[in-house]
């Protein structure tokens, strides 16, 4: 009969449309701005630089090797690297980026700066309400505006940021084991070495604070 | 209730354009230039003339498009017009050129897999399949037992999701404004977050790498997959009681823009198109690509070559992508997630040349490269099956009414990120 057809989706209709009163299921809608789902833990949005430590300048783990500035796919990054060196979490003299940008409005959030960073300075955010009234200037992000704290990065990725910690936590034992044996052998030797002037007895307090990152806190 | 075919074809010979040739019997048969005068160059729309030699109506030229709500995107239709009848349609496309293939010809090997995403932006899981295996022929890369399976299963989800939003939109272009579209919407939305607690992005996934896939699963993901396509049955049973048996839908699908077997292989259509047009032709079947040869599942081919056949074709295939789905969420073994030869940076191919194709949803997605050993592809091509999709556009709109040209548009299936790259 002409008409049966057009009854039965009807029918589906109304079952969704009723549905949708009693099966979570059939409404699977939130009220944005009210109520915000939380951020799958892969999710990611725009990246960051993550820096140890309480100070945002001392503590960046980026040396500046501009890996992710040649890698990245629509060159979103510019780097300038510094005239000096500051110690890096092992004590090791490294320079660090005296400009790091990313202009946010040509990133496209793939991630290949994340996979390609050999000292795991670079992580994906997942901040996502990132809209300015200021076009020129509010989409490029400078150092300043990029630099997390560890503790943030650890907030948002815990599994990825544990083992992270773990693996940097194990190439700072390796390295202190390594600084104490040339500085053993250097002590038994008559002849001084250049290495002892390239590491600043300072640096030590500083990189076991930053080698040991605050649990999570949120 | 369905118009015959072969009634709206013999309108081309009646509309007073064919003043170069005479009009010929079943145009659409057979794709020879010579028998279709308004593909010869040069040629002019005179008005129609009647018996007496006296002007009785006038041609009318519109533009469909680019902003048109029914173009998928931006799309252009010129579009001549004898009263509701089409008598030449010509699609005009490069909106939405983005220079896809020689940005790729001068950036690494690597930085070309997120620009595939952007290519069919519904199914980026697919293209990056595509891609990945283009150059894993070239380098000579095995991905792992655990990728093979978790790009399968990617693949079939990304085709679940893709038929699912095509059914949606093309039921939006016949007029069912809205609930059909948003009940595939909701069902897109669980695929879309499987996918970003997989790889970070809903859409974007940028997921595969040459060698393997970028990350592990996530702890419980196979859970939720499965859960998701164990569902899925039974939304396609109530999409279907929704629409299938819909007469208003029958009448607007049912012999509308017939696509006939010969012209479908003569223009090298490929994707669910063609086998409506009842060619068996499945590139999972044919290349055996991946491990498709392990799974137990069928190809869902079409008898008219008409809209309802692409459409049932798109349900039907749906149907199977769930068997391969089931299977593949079973077999997954554990193991290594990527190739330990794989170098993701200073990746250079020895020279040579390598296709690599896949059936994505809309067709054969095949990328070609040529490397000089440099880390940059010599020459890079996308065989997009969006753009090959449409181009006998024409042929199936001549002599059909306005309002059926976009019909069969929304039944080609394209995505314009995909046609102009």
């Amino acid at each position: 009969m002409l008409g049966t057809g057009i009854i039965k989706g009807m029918v589906e209709t109304a079952r969704n449309f009723v549905g949708s009163y009693t099966d979570e299921a059939r409404l699977t809608t939130s009220e944005y701005p009210e109520e915000k789902l939380s951020p799958k833990e892969n999710a990611r949005t725009f990246p960051f630089l993550v820096f140890d430590t309480t100070d945002s300048a001392a503590g960046l783990r980026c040396v500046a090797c501009q890996i992710c500035e040649k890698e990245c796919p629509p060159k979103c990054i510019y780097i300038e690297k510094s005239k000096t060196k500051k110690p890096d979490y092992t004590g090791k003299p490294q320079l660090f980026p005296a400009v790091f940008d990313i202009d946010i409005s040509v990133c496209m959030s793939c991630q290949i700066c994340v996979e390609v960073c050999p000292f795991d300075a670079i992580k994906m955010d997942q901040a996502f309400e990132l809209s300015t009234s200021d076009r020129f200037g509010g989409l490029l992000l400078h150092k300043e505006d990029l630099a997390k704290p560890n503790d943030y990065y650890i907030s948002i990725h815990p599994s990825e940021a544990r083992e992270v910690d773990e693996r940097l936590a194990a190439e700072k034992v390796k390295a202190e084991a390594k600084a104490k044996a040339e500085a053993a052998g250097s002590a038994s030797e008559p002849k001084p070495a250049i290495a002892p002037t390239t590491k600043p007895a300072p640096a030590q307090p500083q990189t076991g604070a930053s080698a040991t990152p605050a649990p999570a806190t949120t | 209730m369905s118009q015959s075919p072969s009634s709206t074809i013999g309108i081309v010979g009646g509309t007073g354009l064919a003043s170069q040739a005479s009009p010929t019997e079943g145009q659409s048969s057979s794709f020879g230039a010579q028998s279709l005068p308004h593909h010869q160059p040069g040629y002019s729309l005179q008005p129609k003339v009647d018996a007496a030699g006296e002007v009785s109506s006038e041609l009318l030229e519109i533009a469909m498009g680019p902003h048109h709500p029914s173009t998928h995107g931006v799309f252009r239709m010129d579009v001549v017009l004898d009263g509701e009848r089409v008598v030449k349609l010509k699609p005009v496309f490069g909106y939405l050129h983005r220079n896809h293939e020689k940005i790729a010809e001068n950036t690494s090997y690597l930085a070309s897999m997120p620009y595939t995403d952007r290519l069919d932006y519904l199914c980026s899981m697919t293209n990056n399949w595509a891609y990945a295996l283009a150059v894993e022929k070239l380098a000579g890369l095995k991905p792992t037992e655990r990728a093979e399976y978790i790009r399968v299963i990617t693949a079939e989800l990304t085709r679940l999701l893709n038929h699912t939003c095509l059914i949606g939109f093309l039921v939006q272009d016949m007029g069912a404004m809205g609930t059909p579209l948003m009940y595939a919407f909701r069902e897109r939305e669980k695929i879309l977050d499987l996918f970003e607690s997989l790889s970070g992005a809903r859409m974007m996934c940028n997921y595969m790498r040459f060698g393997g896939c970028r990350v592990d699963l996530p702890p419980g993901w196979l859970d939720q997959a499965r859960a998701v396509v164990a569902g899925y049955p039974q939304f396609l049973d109530e999409f279907e009681a929704l629409l299938s048996e819909n007469e208003i839908l029958l009448a607007r699908s049912q012999g509308v823009g017939v696509l006939s077997r010969e012209l479908a292989i003569n223009a090298s259509i490929t994707g669910p198109m063609l086998r409506a047009s009842g060619v068996n032709y499945d590139i999972r079947k044919v290349d055996k690509y991946g491990i498709y040869d392990r799974f137990d599942f069928r190809i869902p081919l079409g008898e008219h070559g008409d809209v309802f056949d692409r459409y049932m074709i798109r349900i039907l295939e749906m149907r199977e992508s769930i068997k391969i789905l089931t299977q593949a969420l079973k077999d997954i073994p554990e193991g290594p997630i990527v190739d330990p030869k794989a170098k993701l940076r200073g990746f250079r191919p020895k020279a040579g040349e390598a296709y690599g194709r896949i059936e994505a949803g809309k067709g054969e997605l095949g990328f070609y490269l040529i490397s000089d050993g440099s880390p940059n592809p010599y020459r890079y091509r996308v065989r997009p099956p969006s753009l090959i999709n449409l181009t006998i556009l024409e042929d199936m709109c001549l002599g059909t009414t306005i309002g059926d040209v976009m019909v069969i548009l929304g039944s080609v299936d394209i995505v314009l990120g995909e046609v102009d790259r």
